[in-house]
């Protein structure tokens, strides 16, 4: 009984293997192929037979010579992911899988900044994220460094190196305390992408107006408005002008043109001139001419 | 023949007499309304010579209504028609007289005052206007004297206007995906609570636009129940000022009725914002703004148009404070006169008579909408 154990064993394998590949035919599939690059396939056995190749929206077909070498030129297969082969004859059929792996080199970056304009002097108020792409666009998973930089024209630069994990980087930066228009820049090697981000002024900083009678009115003129690092407010910003007297009020919201707001307004003596923006105050005047 | 055949018979019958007793014996309402003749035949005394008046401008009956003044001589009835509904395009414009009232304020055997109340309808709402006619007689009949107001000509001339202007473009639909694009303007709530009245609760508050362009802005809040589980969500919608320039203010009121506060856990509150073309023009101030104390609380003041554009439509909210600075109440008007530039056009807000005993001061903003756009 124990002498006729591996005999059946060999049998019962044989008799398996012949079923498979009744021919004989078999294939040699790489493990993986760079996305884009020339490949090859090489089968065994006699005779003819047909080598589909299918993946992510794409399927492959060659009538292959049996114990010959099937070549696929560059570009055959781009996007990345598993491949499954078949290798089919009338009575039988044999399969496989491979991968196909995106290109070492990138060659995009998808770069995502936020926000496009923000204040300055807000710490990590900007964000930068990078997507890793080769040429047909697959993602990069492969660990990959990220330099990011972020300049401006009064010269100052901030820089990050970031390692891109599952083809993503993202790092965070402070606006600085100058306006303007800065630039955002992410690279990898020879390939860059860049962003701008406009650094506006932060809320008006010691807002002044000061007074003068002209005729029946007053003449109500802010000093330049700034913000607290200097920045000039840009125009259009709501300066709001109000004169209370005797129980009464009136208001003029007047928009900021040269830097500067200026507004006319009734003359009452005992009257008090205040100016605001937004939620800042400035100054009071009281008008006892 | 069953009982409901002779239930639908006695209908069609009694139908069809109805509408011949109301053809030919038409109501004088009706009658008038159709242009047939006055509702009154006869304007023998001073209040009924009023009626005439009112229920001709009613039924837009122009000719009619000039017609039966005393003081016609003084004006075209082109003027008169432009004097009630508008010279300009207002909300006036695009609207009816929905009812009019007539009180006497004095009478003799000659003369008469009278208080005409006209309701306008309007595409904002109710319009209420009022016009203290002196009535005389004539022979035997009584004519109204109508209290013209010319709206002032505007001399031709040039204005320069040069405020800025903000003009958006966005990405468009061949940018690749991750290409910049513009940010929505920053906007902040800096003042939000909620208050219990008659009707329900009312959430009050303002926004400001923190940023450097203008905003499109809005403002949704959802009551949530002490589990957490959604109330009601309700909208701003016309209590705000949608365009917010840099730095610009707006109050917000949001009602929702049937809801009592005590069932409200929490409230989640969401300012939209989004990028909008806009003018800095025009400027509009707000001159003499008066708290008038309760009985008829309110705040009055006059608009100033201080730039060149005509305003066809003022919307001015009023944002009401107490002592501590914290809001109590926020009211709005429109004002249904176009604003000429420099022509002073009044205003008046009313205020809830139990809470206007606690305001202390307001801040006053107005929403101006010029034909062909909003500004």
């Amino acid at each position: 009984m124990r002498s006729r154990t591996p005999f059946l064993l060999t049998v019962l394998a044989f008799a398996a293997g012949h079923l498979a590949f009744p021919q004989g035919a078999s294939m040699s599939l790489p493990r993986t192929v760079e996305a884009g690059k020339a490949f090859s396939i090489q089968s065994t056995g006699s005779g003819t037979a047909t080598l589909y190749i299918v993946g992510l929206g794409q399927v492959l077909k060659r009538n292959v010579q049996l114990g010959g070498v099937t070549v696929f030129p560059p570009g055959s297969l781009c996007n990345a992911g598993h491949y499954l082969a078949f290798l089919a004859r009338e009575s039988s059929s044999e399969s496989g899988s491979f991968d196909v792996v995106p290109e070492s080199r990138p060659a995009a970056l998808s770069f995502l900044a936020k926000p496009s304009r923000i204040p300055v002097g807000i710490h990590d108020g900007i964000t930068g994220a990078v997507y890793v792409f080769d040429a047909y666009h697959n993602l990069m998973t492969a660990p990959t460094p990220v330099s990011f930089e972020l300049s401006n024209l009064s010269g100052s630069v901030q820089q990050r190196m970031v390692i891109a994990h599952d083809g993503v980087a993202w790092t965070a930066m402070d606006s600085t305390a100058r306006q303007g228009m800065d630039r955002f820049v992410a690279r990898i090697g020879q390939v860059s992408s860049t962003r701008v981000v406009g650094q506006v002024p932060g809320d008006p900083c010691g807002l002044k107006m000061n007074a003068r009678q002209m005729g029946p009115l007053v003449q109500l003129v802010t000093d330049p408005v700034r913000d607290c690092n200097g920045n000039a407010i840009p125009d259009g910003t709501v300066v709001t002008f109000t004169e209370s007297y005797k129980g009464a009020q009136s208001t003029v919201d007047e928009p900021l043109k040269n830097g500067t707001a200026e507004v006319q307004m009734p003359v009452h003596t005992g009257a008090t001139f205040s100016v605001a923006s937004g939620v800042v105050m400035g100054n009071q005047i009281r008008w006892e001419k | 023949m069953n009982k409901g055949n002779l239930l639908a018979g006695f209908l069609g019958a009694t139908t069809v007499a109805l509408v011949v007793i109301g053809t030919v014996w038409p109501a004088p309402s009706a009658a008038a309304y159709a242009g047939a003749q006055n509702i009154l035949a006869s304007s023998s005394t001073p209040e009924a010579a009023v009626r005439n008046l009112g229920s001709e401008i009613h039924a837009r009956a122009w000719e009619k209504a000039y017609a039966s003044l005393a003081n016609k001589a003084q004006f075209t009835e082109a003027e008169f028609v432009h004097d009630l509904t508008g010279y300009y395009p207002s909300l006036l414009t695009y609207s009816a007289l929905d009812k009019f009232e007539v009180r006497p304020l004095h009478a003799s055997a000659d003369d008469a005052e009278m208080e005409l109340t006209l309701h306008w309808a309007t595409v904002v709402g109710s319009s209420v206007s009022t016009r203290d006619l002196h009535v005389v007689r004539n022979g035997d009949k009584w004519e109204a004297e109508w209290p013209i107001v010319k709206e002032p000509t505007l001399p031709p001339q040039v204005i320069p206007v040069n405020y800025l202007r903000w003009d958006v473009i966005y990405r468009g639909p061949g940018d690749d995906w991750g290409a910049q694009d513009v940010e929505a303007p920053h906007v902040r709530i800096v003042d939000m609570h909620p208050v219990e009245r008659a009707d329900g609760v009312v959430i009050l508050g303002e926004l400001l636009n923190e940023d450097v362009v203008p905003a499109y802005v809005s403002v949704t809040a959802t009551l949530l129940s002490k589990d957490q589980l959604p109330i009601a969500t309700e909208g701003s919608f016309d209590k705000i000022s949608h365009l917010l320039l840099p730095k610009q203010v707006t109050p917000f009121l949001i009602k929702f009725p049937n809801v009592a506060l005590s069932g409200v856990g929490s409230i989640r509150m969401s300012p939209v914002s989004a990028l909008i073309a806009a003018s800095a023009d025009p400027v509009i101030e707000i001159e003499d703004e008066k708290l008038n104390p309760a009985p008829g609380a309110s705040l009055t003041g006059q608009l100033i148009n201080q730039s060149g554009q005509i305003v066809n439509v003022a919307h001015v909210l009023g944002t009401f404070y107490d002592q501590s600075g914290k809001v109590v109440w926020v009211a709005d008007q429109y004002v249904d006169q176009t604003l000429l530039p420099q022509n002073p056009v009044a205003f008046q807000i009313h205020i809830p008579e139990d809470l206007a005993r606690n305001v202390s001061s307001q801040r006053t903003v107005v929403a101006t909408y010029s034909s062909g756009g909003s500004q």
